[in-house]
């Protein structure tokens, strides 16, 4: 984990648009190209015209100071029916479009990056009579895995207890969407796609869901984030797009600033939620800003 | 993985499901118990008619009960969305479907093991005819039912009604396939003609509707 | 359009006469049955245009599901409904025919018991149009036209078989009855009316689906509002255009 490029450069304010370094990625395929997207219900416009480009990440560019991690985490935001979870739903080949197009991975055709992409839904995805491992071990099996091994690396990742025999159903809700994740994430993919992982989950799961997510972005994976409680990821998150009544309405670096977890300028107040593991050393979170409060 | 892979390791996750889930399972056989109950009071012969009749009572109570079964079967992908996990793998729709038709398959086999002594004991059935030729008719018809079931009950589950739905596109197809299983097993049950006709026509039945469902599934599957 | 409709429309208004002049005057009255068999004038022709237009729907079904048009989509919708009306004439002049002449409104003939359930396959085939949520309807029904029709030859073989074993009096007076050549002229004539008056009704049941397609596509092009863009619809294979390497930076905040 590259210590340097922990964290969002600070250089640039909130609400400005993209800056020159990402301009240089935009060279190579973008991971995510969404064009125009349109999705009705009915008479019902979901989403209006959606475009945005999400640039691939690059190991190359990570080692210059002030740059991203190699990853990305992308923070979708929006009142609800702003259309944020039909995006990512059409995003991850659930829905079909109406009109526009939706690029992933370099396809058109989102069946053929199944295997590369990870999605987790506002409902659990999980079969309520089965423990983890079986939940796990039948998910896997889709993509080809069979050995039990990653089934329990990814639950232990979610920092929960593979050996559990009991029904996912009489999980509590943090537990559950933590299993959900880590179905998610079996497959190792290069794009995750989560619409509220942290719904109705408690603090302590939130934090540690929030901590690998950070994780996994600075391996070099592409997480898109559909959120109410954007604060929990306020940390890792490198770019945040509010939908509005189905259109994008804003692109920013890090969150913006009237979500910004209120008393984050008091972040040398013990009290912090950010300093319960800086004495341990804790990676990939970042340092909370000290002066200001600005990004 | 191979399509028949994942077809059974969905099978097999079925029936694993099925069995932890046992209430509906025998909520399922006690249905199928009452229809059978139900028809006895309704209809009351002599040993003589009732060999004609059972073929028809035997079958319609059969339909019922599967019914039931499809419709269970496909409300547990729902529940909790599970199914678009299945959705955004890439796993072919195709093994879904198999796993999905060979496991109704196996549900309904055991509610109609379980109906039949009950039928036999209140009509006092006795075949005339060779009774092995009964099992191929079972077979044989309940893949005819079941492999059209399963596809509608997926196209059902889509729509507004969606308990109503799967019986009022199910039935109409398949009465072809219902008047070869009646007809069927009356004729070896009174011993008075061969199923030979059935029994082929069945097997035509089941070959060209597997073959639409396996041919289309996809499609209706990713409609949304 | 107006035009060629008014045109057309009397046309079969033409043929439809002639075909009654043919039917009721023309044509001899039958030795057995009297002049209760002049139904039959009507009866076969329905029969007849009932089953092209169920073979209609099939055709454009698998086109929809192969091109994904709304043309396509839109003929199934009407065969299946004009379908529907002409094959229940069916059913309605056959117990009419067969009441005065057996004594029995119905006979479960393998005809009619064809006929019947073929009635029953399409007539799920509109419930489940109506049911149907969403953009999906279309995709499922066609789907369900095509089990349907894959099934009509079995249900004709599988009645056809059960009749053999099962005998009972045929109403449409069997395989092999020969008819008088006044009286096939009398049947072709309202085949023709009858057609051209199916080939109306579904013209306009065809526009009337255009236009209800049209006023949903401008509700919902409404809904997109004044400050959307509009981008190219996915052909017709379902996909989208291919991908514009222009680097986009999104829409700028606001």
């Amino acid at each position: 984990m590259p210590a340097a490029g922990g964290c969002a450069p600070t250089d640039a304010g909130p609400g400005s648009s993209v800056d020159t370094s990402q301009q240089t990625m935009a060279n190579t395929r973008p991971v995510v190209s969404l064009q125009g997207v349109v999705r009705h219900f009915g008479r019902f416009a979901a989403l209006r015209g959606v475009t945005a480009e999400f640039p691939a990440p690059t190991r190359a560019t990570a080692a210059r100071a002030g740059d991203p991690a190699p990853g990305r985490l992308y923070l979708i935001l929006g009142e609800n029916g702003a259309g944020k979870s039909t995006l990512l739903r059409i995003m991850a080949g659930l829905l079909k479009l109406t009109r526009g197009s939706v690029t992933m991975l370099g396809a058109t055709d989102l069946r053929e990056v199944a295997a590369r992409v990870g999605y987790m839904g506002h409902a659990p995805l999980l079969y309520d009579e089965l423990n983890a491992m079986e939940n796990l071990r039948y998910f896997a099996g889709l993509y080809g895995i069979v050995d039990d091994a990653r089934c329990q690396a990814a639950i232990r990742l979610v920092g929960l207890d593979p050996e559990l025999k009991r029904g996912v159903g009489q999980y509590s809700q943090g537990m559950r969407q933590r299993i959900s994740l880590a179905r998610a994430i079996v497959h190792d993919p290069e794009l995750l796609l989560l619409d509220e992982p942290f719904s109705n989950v408690d603090v302590q799961s939130a934090r540690e869901m929030a901590r690998l997510l950070g994780n996994m972005r600075n391996d070099g994976k592409t997480i898109f984030v559909v959120t109410h409680q954007p604060a929990v990821l306020e940390a890792v998150a490198d770019e945040s797009l509010l939908l509005s009544a189905g259109l994008l309405a804003a692109r920013e670096r890090g969150l913006p600033e009237y979500m910004k977890f209120p008393f984050s300028q008091h972040a040398d107040h013990p009290d912090h939620m950010d300093n319960d593991n800086k004495d341990k050393g804790d990676d990939g979170a970042c340092p909370s800003p000290v002066e200001g409060g600005e990004r | 993985m191979t399509v028949m892979a994942v077809a059974r390791r969905t099978l097999a996750k079925d029936l694993r499901l099925e069995w932890r889930a046992k209430d509906a399972v025998n909520s399922m056989l006690f249905f199928a118990l009452l229809v059978v109950v139900i028809f006895s009071f309704s209809f009351d012969p002599t040993a003589e008619e009732s060999r004609r009749i059972a073929g028809g009572l035997v079958w319609v109570a059969f339909l019922f009960a599967a019914v039931v079964a499809l419709n269970q079967t496909w409300a547990r992908e729902l529940r909790n969305q599970v199914l678009d996990a299945y959705r955004v793998s890439p796993a072919p729709a195709v093994s879904l479907f198999l796993a999905k038709a060979v496991g109704n398959f196996i549900l309904v086999s055991v509610l109609e093991a379980l109906m039949t002594p009950l039928f036999i004991v209140f009509y006092n059935l006795r075949s005339v005819g060779p009774a092995y030729q009964l099992l191929v008719i079972a077979v044989l018809g309940t893949w005819a039912l079941v492999v059209n079931g399963t596809f509608f009950a997926a196209i059902s589950i889509r729509t507004r009604s969606r308990e109503i739905m799967l019986p009022l596109i199910l039935f109409p197809i398949s009465i072809p396939a219902l008047l070869a299983m009646v007809d069927a097993t009356t004729s070896v049950l009174t011993g008075e003609a061969s199923p030979r006709f059935w029994m082929q026509l069945l097997a035509v039945y089941d070959v060209v509707f597997t073959t639409v469902c396996l041919a289309l599934f996809d499609t209706v599957i990713n409609a949304e | 359009m107006k035009r060629s409709f008014t045109f057309f429309a009397l046309v079969t208004l033409g043929l439809l006469c002639y075909a009654l002049y043919q039917g009721m005057v023309v044509a001899p009255t039958e030795s057995t049955m009297g002049d209760v068999q002049r139904i039959f004038y009507y009866h076969l022709p329905h029969a007849w245009v009932a089953f092209l237009l169920f073979f209609t729907n099939f055709l454009a079904s698998i086109w929809y599901l192969v091109r994904r048009t709304q043309q396509s989509d839109a003929l199934a919708l009407a065969s299946a409904e004009v379908g529907v009306v002409f094959c229940t004439v069916v059913l309605v002049t056959g117990p009419l025919w067969a009441r005065p002449v057996w004594g029995i409104w119905w006979t479960w003939d393998a005809r009619l018991t064809s006929t019947l359930v073929l009635w029953l396959i399409y007539v799920s085939y509109l419930v489940l149009r109506r049911f149907a949520t969403g953009a999906q309807t279309q995709v499922l029904a066609a789907a369900l036209a095509i089990f349907g029709f894959v099934d009509v030859p079995i249900v004709y073989l599988s009645i056809r078989y059960f009749r053999t074993q099962h005998p009972q009096p045929v109403i449409a007076g069997g395989e092999g009855s020969g008819l008088d050549p006044r009286m096939w002229t009398a049947v072709l004539w309202n085949l023709a009316g009858f057609l051209s008056f199916a080939l109306l009704l579904i013209w306009q049941r065809y526009r009337l689906a255009l236009s209800e397609n049209a006023v949903e596509e401008a509700h919902a092009n409404r809904a997109l509002g004044p400050e959307a863009e509009m981008p190219a619809k996915p052909d017709s294979r379902g996909f989208a255009p291919e991908y514009d390497s222009a680097p986009k930076v999104g829409n700028k905040p606001r």
